[in-house]
């Protein structure tokens, strides 16, 4: 992982090329992570992929976490992994509630394919450019998005004949 | 009586009979232009050759793979849900249960997140147990692939061969943890339990005996023309290709790529051990299978070496905000009852702060990001799980291929269905 200083350093030059794209950085748990403009996250990620000395060529995962009260309210997680410097970096997008939305880095990584549809599926973050945005684990004509912090845990009916029976 | 000499077959039949028709002359020259229809057929979701419940839909021309697209979901059970409803401790269980052949891994990811997350050392026993654990679980993994897959290519007794040692290694884990599968050994902080006395000697004796037994199965299956016809050359996908579809684990370094988190990142006894990485050449599926196998052998040097190694000491923290109290202080100690109490009630709460932890797991990159919000439950648990992200690569693997071929393919691609679709 880069380390504190590290880290600036890299916002420095990210902030050359692609002014104002860097909101802030984080540094906790030892772990690097660059809170990113979510309407210029492509730049971004194409930046930490393509430029000479960088190469952060490997996706390892993309996640949402539900920061919900605050808001903007989702994070998109993009773990970045350097495989000849063996440095990970977190690349963070805020998204609001009212519009999650945000393009698709299946050009970039095509290992977000997978990862994007997940995030859709459980969260209705909408990935702009995506080639093939469906549900993927939870079944096509399923309404809501189960993993938002406000969707109640249990908060589908379990029919069992039983119950049928005695309550109709 | 009949002559039961040396027996020797009729020269006819062993030359090709000369003026027996080829093929071109029986079915007509296969021509380029020519059109076949492409059919669409359902495999799955029941399906002994899907390693679980997974449905591909194929388009097929004759018997060829042209397109093909997995359909998952089926065993989607909401874990990652449930575990934001259950305290730090009470999650362990659950994420076992999602990739079920590999829990070990599974809870090491999760506490390893957890343990990252408040800063909590472990001791070094405890960190040589978990090694130990985490390699006889790689074992018993890869083992339940070959026997599987060696079983699709119709190689049936090498189930039963590695299913033998397979129960070898549950009756270790049966003697440490109680349970034979989904055993909840590791612990925020260590591990529940030492190990029993003569679990040593039972473990050193399966480490004797698993390299011989490679070397049985590799008797079975190198050497094999059916298998190596099966396996050589098919289903081919270059290095760059599995980077880019984000691939980890046997199947990247059968392509050739040297990449192991257990070398690249630190964590456990990883650092003090010495072992190999084997890497393929070509990335067929052979080189898959020659692999994995490659690995069952690293994986018991390693184990060899920690059993020397064994530190003593504890083999859980002492911190007791996060770990349990020994079960002797509790009637004689009120602060340990008052801590036993709070954890066992509420269980640890843990500030706020967000990890994504990394570790080798049979077949790949295994991740856990965990963010914590200040309660004593987790905010959000998700799980990078490797059988989900390298199922991208499959349709790589089985394009323009037989639909034999294709089985075999996802046979040596060895995906769990239920860490798929957690």
């Amino acid at each position: 992982m880069p380390d504190g200083p590290g880290l600036e350093l890299l916002r420095g030059e990210i902030d050359r090329d692609a002014p104002g794209a860097v909101l802030a950085t984080s540094y906790e748990k030892e772990r690097a992570a660059l809170i990113v403009d979510a309407v210029r996250i492509i730049e971004v990620l194409a930046w930490l992929r393509d430029t000479p000395g960088q190469g952060y060529r490997f996706l390892s995962s993309l996640h949402v976490a539900d920061y919900l009260p605050a808001e903007p309210r989702f994070g998109v997680h993009y773990e970045l992994l350097n495989r000849e410097r063996v440095e990970r970096i977190r690349v963070k997008a805020m998204l609001s509630s009212d519009s999650p939305e945000i393009a698709s880095c299946v050009e970039l990584f095509p290992t977000a394919n997978f990862q994007e549809r997940e995030a859709f599926d459980f969260f209705g973050i909408v990935f702009t450019g995506h080639p093939e945005l469906t549900r993927i684990l939870l079944p096509e004509d399923y309404v809501g998005f189960p993993q938002r912090r406000d969707f109640p845990v249990g908060g589908e009916p379990v029919t069992f004949t039983y119950s049928e029976k005695r309550y109709g | 009586m009949a002559d039961r000499g040396p027996h020797t077959f009729p020269q006819a039949l062993v030359d090709e009979d000369p003026a027996a028709p080829t093929v071109a002359e029986l079915y007509g020259e296969l021509d380029a232009d020519r059109t076949t229809e492409v059919m669409t057929v359902n495999i799955g979701p029941h399906h002994p050759a899907t390693h679980g419940v997974l449905r591909l839909v194929v388009d097929l021309e004759g018997e060829v793979v042209r397109d093909l697209k997995p359909v998952i979901g089926y065993v989607h059970t909401g874990i990652e849900k449930s575990c934001e409803d259950k305290s730090y401790w009470k999650v362990i269980p659950f994420v076992e249960r999602m990739d079920y052949v590999s829990y070990f891994f599974q809870m090491e990811a999760y506490c390893g997140a957890v343990e990252r997350l408040i800063g909590l050392e472990l001791p070094p026993r405890a960190k040589y147990l978990r090694t130990i654990m985490l390699e006889l679980n790689r074992i018993h993994s890869h083992l339940v692939w070959l026997g599987t897959t060696a079983l699709d290519l119709g190689a049936i007794s090498m189930l039963w061969y590695c299913f033998r040692e397979r129960d070898r290694i549950l009756d270790l884990f049966e003697m440490a943890a109680g349970q034979r599968i989904h055993t909840r050994y590791f612990q925020v902080g260590g591990v529940i339990e030492d190990i029993p006395l003569g679990w040593e000697a039972k473990c050193r004796s399966f480490v004797h005996d698993m390299p011989i037994r490679v070397g049985q199965y590799e008797a079975l299956l190198d050497r094999n023309e059916v298998f190596l016809q099966r396996t050589k050359g098919v289903g081919i996908v270059d290095r760059d290709r599995l980077l880019d579809l984000g691939v980890t684990g046997p199947l990247l370094r059968a392509a050739g790529e040297p990449w192991d988190l257990r070398k690249a990142f630190d964590y456990l006894a990883y650092p003090e051990m010495d072992f190999k990485i084997p890497v393929g050449t070509v990335g067929d599926n052979y080189d898959r299978y020659r692999v994995r196998v490659a690995e069952m052998v690293e994986s018991t040097k390693i184990i060899g070496q920690a059993l020397e190694a064994l530190p003593g000491g504890p083999f859980i923290a002492e911190d007791r905000k996060y770990v349990l109290p020994p079960r002797s202080e509790l009637s004689t100690s009120m602060e340990s009852l008052i801590h036993h109490f709070k954890l066992v009630t509420e269980g640890f709460r843990v500030d706020p702060g967000e990890i994504y932890y990394a570790i080798e797991g049979p077949r790949g990159e295994l991740g856990c990001f965990v963010l914590a919000d200040g309660s004593s439950k987790p905010a959000r648990v998700h799980f990078r799980d490797p059988s989900f992200v390298n199922l991208q690569a499959f349709k790589d693997m089985a394009m323009d291929s037989y639909v034999a071929d294709m089985i075999c393919s996802l046979g040596m691609l060895d995906p769990i269905l239920g860490g798929v679709d957690r």
